[in-house]
């Protein structure tokens, strides 16, 4: 061994992983979804991901040419964007829904606040609250060609009954690509093998939800009407891809919990309480808002600091 | 010294100043930022928005008249109660008069009409010129003031009603295949037109003052820093001043 030490300034351990990497592997984890979705709703179901996919980045494109910042399409986020939205859409919608989505999700929620890592709100649900708001009609008409009627959850609310094995597989009305729980928990095995997520956001977000359904849903502890809860509506899609957005989750360990139980409990509080039949984007987004108080009640304590009061 | 004297000269005529400033310099709501309440309430339509506009500056300029003149009477330590009940009154006149000659802008306007008492513009005015400046003056001040407040509402409620429902004053714009994007007429509506328009305010100024023109404030809500501010007619100034000369004198006689 040569006696010449080098010496260099840390990080001396680098991951390999960037953020296209990442952005890239959520876009392979969200593909059995939107698969499904395409297999299930048919034709029309791709061109609404192209569009919206297409807006989004476009979208980023022009804002950064336009301001003359760097431009960041490169790295994923935005078709991630696009996607996600995409798979909230319901099948029946128009394609300039996609459209408006996606200048909204990029425009106004992301490139606004100061672009990428910088936005207090996930885009995709902005959009879709946005949507959902503004076009109450569109976004939750889901007739089209394979199912007509109301979503599993919306049958379960006004009290008739759902069969649980068409919501694991996914045949049932609903969003682009919230029916299919299989096709989303493969998804989420590959974040979770790759090591882009952990259980901890989803796992004590579904979780809570379940006692919390069982508590006050008013069926005690009916397994059937628990799972459907489960699988249904965009839970598995909101929990897994959503919830755990690097940019609006917490830092830290323990406020991962704490965002995790905080989700479950609103969302099971809009869908037993609430007027609408789901109510999970909503409870997501003002999750994304209490994350800074989160982190600022949970930020570790330095070590040497604090201890034993005297 | 050239400088100088071109803005003595422009200063003479203190309505056509006093009206420019409530519109454009120091707009009310988007340079000010003030009386947000109405701003964002009220203005789902541009007709609510003109109407809500016009209501103020009646009361904005009437209030201000009254607080001028007897700006003299009103001693320091309770102005502000005085105030209150000058603007009260006001509003409860004007709030009489519409429900007896324009009742559907009454119904529309609703609680909004008794909350322009507590609407921060009037007071504002009140304890920022009209307390220390004469009648025509804050007149004026008052009247400009509201037309820029009428005018920031009307644009507003114009472009949410126009995206929130395809109309602009009632009369339907947009062609039939537009669907309305209802988020305009609601709460989140407001608060996106307003930071838009304010942006594109924003923008103006700032090429504007590329340009060379002289867009600043004028510095009529004192900030206590009498150098610098444009106000010749501050009473506050006059006070500064005399301090000033009374402190250079001691200096002479030592």
């Amino acid at each position: 061994m040569s006696d010449l030490m080098k010496v260099s300034s840390n990080p001396h351990v680098r991951s390999k992983s960037t953020t296209a990497s990442i952005m890239l592997t959520v876009v392979i984890a969200l593909l059995p979804a939107a698969g499904f979705g395409i297999y299930n709703f048919g034709p029309k179901a791709l061109l609404l991901i192209l569009v919206t996919v297409a807006s989004t980045v476009a979208t980023e494109f022009a804002f950064e040419k336009i301001c003359k910042k760097k431009v960041t399409i490169g790295d994923y986020s935005a078709v991630v964007t696009g996607l996600l939205l995409a798979l909230n859409l319901p099948v029946s919608a128009p394609w300039w829904i996609g459209v408006v989505g996606g200048v909204f999700a990029i425009l106004v929620v992301k490139m606004l606040f100061g672009g990428i890592g910088q936005n207090f709100m996930n885009p995709a649900l902005g959009a879709r609250c946005f949507l959902l708001i503004s076009f109450t009609s569109i976004m939750t008409n889901f007739d089209c060609d394979a199912y007509t009627g109301a979503t599993p959850l919306a049958n379960l609310k006004s009290g008739e009954g759902v069969n649980i094995l068409d919501m694991v597989i996914g045949r049932t009305a609903g969003t682009i690509g919230e029916t299919s729980m299989i096709a989303i928990v493969i998804g989420a095995c590959i974040l979770i093998l790759f090591g882009s997520i952990d259980l901890r956001i989803p796992g004590t977000y579904i979780l809570t939800l379940a006692v919390f359904v069982t508590l006050f849903g008013g069926r005690g502890f009916d397994w059937p009407y628990i799972s459907a809860h489960l699988s249904g509506g965009g839970l598995m899609l909101g929990a897994f891809f959503m919830a755990t957005d690097y940019v609006t989750r917490p830092i830290t360990k323990k406020g991962q919990y704490v965002y995790g139980v905080l989700l479950g409990v609103l969302t099971g509080i809009f869908r037993i309480f609430g007027p609408s039949a789901e109510g999970v984007s909503y409870a997501i987004i003002i999750g994304n808002l209490l994350v800074p108080l989160i982190e600022k009640v949970t930020l570790p304590k330095a070590f040497g600091k604090g201890g034993e009061k005297a | 010294m050239s400088q100088i004297e071109e803005k003595e000269v422009k200063r003479e005529n203190p309505v056509t100043e006093r009206l420019l400033n409530g519109i454009v310099k120091e707009n009310p709501t988007f340079v000010l930022m003030l009386g947000m309440c109405p701003t964002l309430a009220v203005t789902t339509s541009a007709i609510n928005g003109l109407g809500m506009g016009l209501t103020t500056m009646v009361v904005l300029a009437l209030s201000n008249v009254f607080i001028s003149l007897l700006r003299n009477i009103i001693p320091d330590k309770v102005r502000i109660p005085a105030f209150i009940v000058i603007i009260a009154s006001f509003v409860t006149m004007v709030e009489l008069l519409l429900q007896g000659f324009i009742p559907f802008l009454y119904d529309a306007l609703g609680i909004y009409i008794p909350l322009i008492v507590v609407n921060c513009i009037i007071l504002g005015r009140a304890e920022a010129y009209a307390y220390k400046n004469p009648v025509i003056a804050s007149l004026f001040d008052g009247i400009g003031m509201g037309l820029g407040f009428s005018v920031a509402l009307t644009c507003i409620g114009a472009v949410r009603e126009l995206l929130g429902a395809g109309e602009i004053f009632g009369i339907h714009v947009m062609p039939d295949s537009f669907v309305p994007v209802s988020i305009f007429i609601m709460a989140p509506g407001a608060f996106f037109v307003l930071a838009l328009l304010t942006a594109i305010q924003n923008k103006v100024k700032i090429i504007g003052e590329r340009k060379g023109k002289d867009m600043s404030k004028i510095q009529s809500g004192c900030n206590s820093d009498c150098m610098n501010c444009a106000d010749t007619g501050c009473a506050r100034r006059l006070i500064d001043d005399k301090t000033e000369k009374a402190g250079e004198e001691e200096k002479n006689n030592a």
